[in-house]
């Protein structure tokens, strides 16, 4: 194809998003015609750029924009898409890039499909591949505007960083920019890896029995160094957070391995958690649903396995 | 205040959803339909802000007839009012934020209540279009929302945590889970409802910008191989994960 593609890249805190570099990555197997944006106060570390592959970026700068601003982003960009004439828009499918993608869409009056599991060349255009009703069926869209908005889910395509290269950026320094809506602080939760980000995720449900015994989990998820994530059950008991529930009322994951103990896998669960690479599930009850959808299995009580799981793995590291 | 909460109406997530005989629609045979779960954090928010500030409370629907009954449970929650914009095609969902927003905009309210996301499709984006195409300030996956005077400050999640966000009324805010505990229609709430009128017009049709090809079944999974039923299969496990997955 040699059509204008732009990729829509995402940093925070100074770390631009792996989903980011995926996304330009398959965009460009699509267009060599390929750019990309990136929107802040500062490329904290340009050598990122460089080993993710990225030849040329337009860098639009403005102090105030260390933070999101779903007003400002959205004002930016499709200024930018419209002077540019781009036709194929893509943005993960992170908390900024499923706010702003919409956004995009209404005021350019173009197609947009959310959160893709896949893509491929079809006739001069994209079909997007996409799971709807929580995973139980996958839906093939195709946009017919001019301009099309692509929103990609995390991981579908995997990134390895290839040869580095040498990267141009443009710096385009904005001073009007339109802050009606702002952000005014952002609360961390504790710096710990998030569900939604992490390459390797351990869950635990209500299998677990009390908050207390999540210790277990999160000693499996240390030696991993994997994120900790739970079932609603768990979330509802008050045992975890909300932040790290899975599925369909929670977040959405795609973890290359997710580990799913004392969990039984009611189709809610599964929604958020299916399109992971390995799914391994442990759980006493044979029959749990988990296993339809797991690679591999354990049969058996979660406090047995979890301290001896847990110890292979330190062997190994050593 | 006049507050708007858009309600859709969705397949029950426990159902076994079917295709239907054209490839690319769903066959809605025997399929129970429900209140989509995030709209009703959007209506308790409504309700809740009324209570504080007074006002009124209007449910909009984009769908057929069997919409009704979300927007019946809605009214029994304590809605004051509902709107049926009928339209049995299909909308994609540009087309549907563009017809809301045209009723939304008769009605003249300052503040709109929408779901994070509808469990049919999945897609996460009427809330943020409808902000863009009235013009109205607006956040999105919201699990706290303060309103003083004309100033409203939102909390909304993101990965490791929680953005606060602060704007100006007329505003659209998209309600997610953590936000409030919705409350269960009571007993008077229902016989009320059901004698209010659901006003039923013709919903604006707009061109759509993009079609479905078809729809299909994931490719489903062989079930994984079951390793062992105690401690033993560990070993083969981390083997597995090391050598066959490469993933550890
Ligand atoms: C609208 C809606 C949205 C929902 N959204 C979500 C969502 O986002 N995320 C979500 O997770 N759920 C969601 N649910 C809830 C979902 O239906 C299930 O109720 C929930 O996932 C069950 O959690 P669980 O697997 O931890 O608990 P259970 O279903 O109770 O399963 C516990 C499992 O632990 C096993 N077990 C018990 N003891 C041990 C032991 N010692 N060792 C090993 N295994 C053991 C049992 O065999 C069992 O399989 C939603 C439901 C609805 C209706
Ligand atoms: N047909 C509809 N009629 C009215 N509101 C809708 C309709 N579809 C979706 N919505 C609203 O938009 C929200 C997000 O839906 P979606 O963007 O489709 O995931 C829902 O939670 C509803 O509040």
């Amino acid at each position: 194809m040699d059509n204008k593609f732009l990729v829509v890249l995402e940093q925070r805190n100074g770390i631009i998003k792996k989903s980011s570099f995926e996304i330009y990555a398959k965009a460009k197997e699509f267009s060599a015609n390929t750019d990309a944006v990136l929107i802040g106060a500062s490329i904290v570390d340009e050598s990122q750029l460089k080993q993710a592959g990225v030849s040329e970026v337009t860098f639009i700068k403005n102090n105030d924009l260390e933070n999101y601003s779903s007003s400002a982003y959205t004002n930016i960009l499709v200024d930018f898409i419209k002077q540019n004439s781009y036709e194929f828009v893509f943005i993960a499918n992170t908390a900024l890039g499923k706010d702003l993608a919409p956004r995009l869409a209404a005021k350019l009056d173009c197609g947009i499909t959310m959160d893709c599991t896949n893509l491929t060349e079809d006739a001069g255009n994209l079909l997007a591949t996409r799971p709807v009703f929580a995973g139980k069926l996958l839906l093939q869209q195709k946009l017919t505007s001019t301009v099309k908005i692509f929103n990609i889910r995390p991981n579908s395509f995997g990134f390895t960083a290839g040869s580095e290269v040498e990267t141009k950026i443009n710096v385009k320094e904005t001073s009007d920019i339109c802050l009606s809506v702002k952000t005014v602080d952002v609360k961390k939760a504790g710096g710990k890896l998030d569900v939604a980000e992490a390459d390797v995720i351990v869950s635990g449900g209500r299998g677990m029995k009390s908050a207390e015994n999540f210790n277990h989990i999160e000693s499996l998820a240390s030696e991993l160094n994997a994120a900790v994530g739970a079932s609603r059950a768990v979330v509802d008991a008050g045992w975890r957070p909300h932040a790290e529930q899975v599925g369909q009322t929670g977040k959405t994951v795609s973890p290359n391995l997710y580990i799913a103990v004392g969990i039984s896998g009611a189709i809610q669960h599964i929604a958020g958690m299916r399109s992971s690479k390995y799914i391994v599930a442990i759980n006493k009850d044979k029959d749990a649903p988990i296993f339809q959808i797991a690679d591999y299995g354990i049969v058996a009580d979660a406090f047995d396995i979890l301290p001896v799981l847990t110890e292979e793995i330190k062997k190994i590291k050593q | 205040m006049k507050i708007v909460v858009c309600v859709s109406h969705v397949p029950d997530t426990a159902s076994k959803i079917n295709i239907g005989a054209d490839g690319k629609t769903l066959d809605t045979n025997g399929l129970t339909f429900v209140l989509n779960p995030y709209d009703e954090f959007a209506i308790e928010e409504a309700l809740k802000t009324k209570e504080k500030f007074g006002g009124e409370v209007t449910l909009i629907s984009v769908g057929n007839d069997s919409f009704k009954e979300s927007l019946r449970k809605g009214l029994a929650m304590g809605a004051d009012s509902a709107v049926l914009l009928k339209n049995d095609g299909y909308f994609d969902s540009l087309s549907l934020a563009k017809s809301l927003s045209d009723e939304i905009k008769n009605l003249g309210a300052e503040l709109v209540f929408v779901g994070k996301q509808s469990v049919d499709y999945d897609n996460s984006v009427v809330g943020q279009m409808l902000a863009e195409l009235l013009g109205y300030n607006s956040v999105s996956v919201a699990v706290a929302c303060s309103i003083d005077g004309n100033k409203i400050t939102a909390e909304r999640e993101i990965e490791g945590g929680k953005e606060v966000v602060e704007f100006n009324l007329p505003a659209v805010i998209t309600t997610q889970k953590g936000l409030n505990e919705p409350r269960y229609p009571s007993l008077k709430g229902i016989m009320a409802a059901k004698k209010k009128v659901i006003e039923e017009k013709a919903a604006k049709v707009f061109d759509n910008h993009s079609e479905f090809v078809s729809l299909l079944r994931p490719a489903s999974k062989s079930a994984g191989k079951i390793l062992g039923t105690d401690v033993s299969a560990v070993s083969e496990l981390v083997r597995l994960l090391r050598e066959e997955a490469k993933v550890i």
